[in-house]
């Protein structure tokens, strides 16, 4: 430890957006995103209704694997009893505690299940025998009862974490930070189980004959990457808006940039896993996936991933200097972030559009009306709480914390 | 900026080049605790001395910063040594599977560089991780098997509980009496003039 750095924990009001501030105008902020974005996606929706479910999910998908990256960040904290984090722990958990609001925002899908899902047409599976062999699990009913499990198990994690930090706010009581490890661990255990199903469900469903063992560690990886992304955006906007600038110190975004760093080259192993597997193999059933995205304009979108979501931000984000800066990580941030959005849409897309990629208005609507609902739930949170667990007993160890 | 690496390197000898002969190695200084070598260090650092280092039984944060020392040159090796080995890795396959001893595989084009991703990728790891091994090796000039410090009796106590800072007499600012009255004067508990060899 640096002599002559003090160990004394915050003031509320360094941890605090101060009245008149800016930032306490987000949820009207997100609303004012939100609202247009809901009457585009309802005039334009009604028109091209396979569309708009096919924008929604995309968007629904993007934000919700936020919330879920952030959720698994503070849960891995937890479990590991990491030190260095608690002054970004906040963050993490007003993403995640937008759950409820995402369980929300997926029940417009549910009226095209039909459009989205070819399995989920009556009688599909009458001439297909792969259908009918998968019947038992892919069929309305049962997808239904999986997605309320999925939402329960999150929103019941994401509230009980949520409430425990706050509370531990008043008290100061470190018994509940010994609850929440304890937890941690089949919370953990609970989210990779459920997540995985979730994305089987709402992605890899979309071509019901294909099938990839890895998909779930797919998109763990990428709403991961994203999450991280997301969080050195905030802290970099945070602190250009002056908040919490005498708490969140360079130490902390070296680490969050090293977390980019790292689970970018995870994304790009597992991504490159799911495809080298496949294509060696070369099984019919299970390279149509990657043939669809192997042509056509499909074709550059993929080879936009594999540079753009890894071998880019890959050596953008090697160097010591660049993840110390705000400003520069919050470039890689914000490039992966957006990556992570294409990522998403070059899993969903090429079943309504497989001839090409075919962007269209409704996916910027469904982008405003998904990501408004984000940013005014996050928004209202951070307004409502301290920006950071104010008595967490290893707030001052965070505080002093330095990369060796 | 790109030249960062090439002076970092020039500025150190690589190979374990012999210590520079004369009649001294330089001075020994022992403190009590690591505060008191801490400050010592700035002091040394502040005065323009360039060849002296810091001895302690365990890391002492934020030591580098009092010493002033640079960034190692090392990361700039295994990068280098990575990139290499990922280029060997995959040219050596381009070379065999294209142009060498072309085979037809489970009806694949000769060059089919997906498959060859795996291999890149190892043969990336096993040069950074010796290039990161070596060049650590290389740049502390090890393996030495006898340094001057080990002559000194008190130095002994350097895996045990005292702090030691050294100063080397072909440091251009090293005057073995004026140094010493330094080093006394940060309040360290004994100064030792150390013969070379």
């Amino acid at each position: 430890m640096t002599p002559g750095r003090d160990l004394v924990a915050l003031r509320p009001e360094q941890a605090a957006i101060p009245p008149g501030h800016p930032w306490n105008r987000l949820p009207v902020v997100g609303a004012a995103c939100a609202v247009p974005g809901v009457l585009a996606c309802a005039i334009l929706g009604a028109a091209n209704p396979k569309q708009f479910f096919f924008s929604w999910l995309v968007s629904f998908l993007f934000f919700l694997s936020l919330a879920l990256g952030a959720l698994f960040f503070v849960l891995i904290q937890y479990a590991a009893q990491g030190g260095w984090g608690i002054v970004l722990r906040r963050l993490g958990e007003t993403s995640f505690t937008t759950l409820p609001v995402m369980a929300a925002l997926f029940l417009p899908l549910l009226f095209g299940l039909q459009d989205l899902y070819a399995w989920a047409v009556p009688g599909a599976a009458e001439h297909d025998a792969l259908l009918r062999w998968k019947a038992p699990y892919l069929n309305v009913p049962f997808f239904l009862v999986r997605a309320v499990v999925y939402f329960g198990c999150w929103s019941l994690i994401a509230i009980f974490y949520y409430r425990a930090s706050r509370g531990q706010d008043a008290t100061g009581d470190p018994a509940v930070s010994a609850r929440m490890r304890r937890l941690a661990g089949p919370a953990i255990i609970v989210l990779a189980v459920t997540q995985t199903f979730a994305s089987i469900d709402w992605i890899m469903s979309l071509t019901p004959h294909w099938y990839s063992t890895m998909f779930g560690v797919y998109f763990f990886a990428g709403s991961f990457v994203g999450f991280i992304a997301l969080l050195s955006i905030a802290a970099a906007a945070m602190l250009r808006a002056g908040l919490l600038d005498t708490v969140i110190s360079a130490e902390h975004l070296h680490d969050v940039g090293k977390l980019l760093f790292a689970f970018t080259a995870f994304w790009a192993y597992i991504a490159f896993s799911q495809f080298f597997l496949i294509w060696y193999a070369n099984l019919p059933e299970e390279t149509i996936w990657f043939q669809a995205r192997l042509e056509g304009s499909w074709r550059t979108v993929s080879m936009l991933l594999m540079a753009g979501h890894f071998a880019i931000p890959f050596f953008y984000l090697m160097g010591r200097a660049v993840k110390r800066r705000a400003s520069t990580l919050a470039i890689g941030g914000a490039w992966l972030l957006a990556m992570h959005f294409v990522d998403l849409y070059w899993q969903v897309m090429p079943t309504l559009h497989p001839a090409g990629l075919r962007p269209s208005v409704l996916d910027a609507a469904a982008f405003l009306a998904v990501g408004g609902c984000f940013l005014a739930a996050a928004g209202w949170l951070m307004r409502r709480q301290a920006l950071v667990p104010l008595r967490d007993p290893r707030l001052a160890e965070s505080l002093a914390f330095e990369n060796a | 900026m790109p030249f960062a690496p090439l002076r970092a390197l020039a500025s150190v000898p690589l190979l374990a080049s012999p210590l520079p002969a004369g009649p001294y190695y330089g001075l020994l200084a022992e403190f009590a605790t690591p505060a008191d070598l801490y400050h010592a260090c700035e002091r040394v650092r502040d005065a323009g001395f360039t060849r002296w280092d810091a001895h302690t039984p365990f890391p002492v944060h934020g030591l580098e910063q009092a010493m002033g020392l640079r960034r190692s040159p090392l990361p700039w090796i295994v990068l280098v040594m990575g990139l290499t080995g990922a280029a060997l890795g995959f040219g050596l396959q381009w070379w065999v599977h294209a142009v060498a001893y072309p085979l037809v595989i489970s009806g694949k084009p000769f060059f089919s560089w997906p498959a060859f991703i795996p291999i890149t990728f190892e043969v990336a790891v096993l040069f950074a991780a010796l290039g990161a091994v070596f060049g650590m090796l290389g740049l502390n000039r090890l393996p030495m098997h006898h340094h001057p410090l080990f002559r000194s009796k008190v130095f002994e106590q350097v895996t045990d509980d005292a702090f030691f800072l050294s100063i080397e007499s072909w440091d251009p600012r090293f005057d073995p009496s004026t140094t010493g009255a330094l080093l006394e004067s940060l309040g360290a508990r004994r100064v030792e003039l150390l013969e070379s060899r």
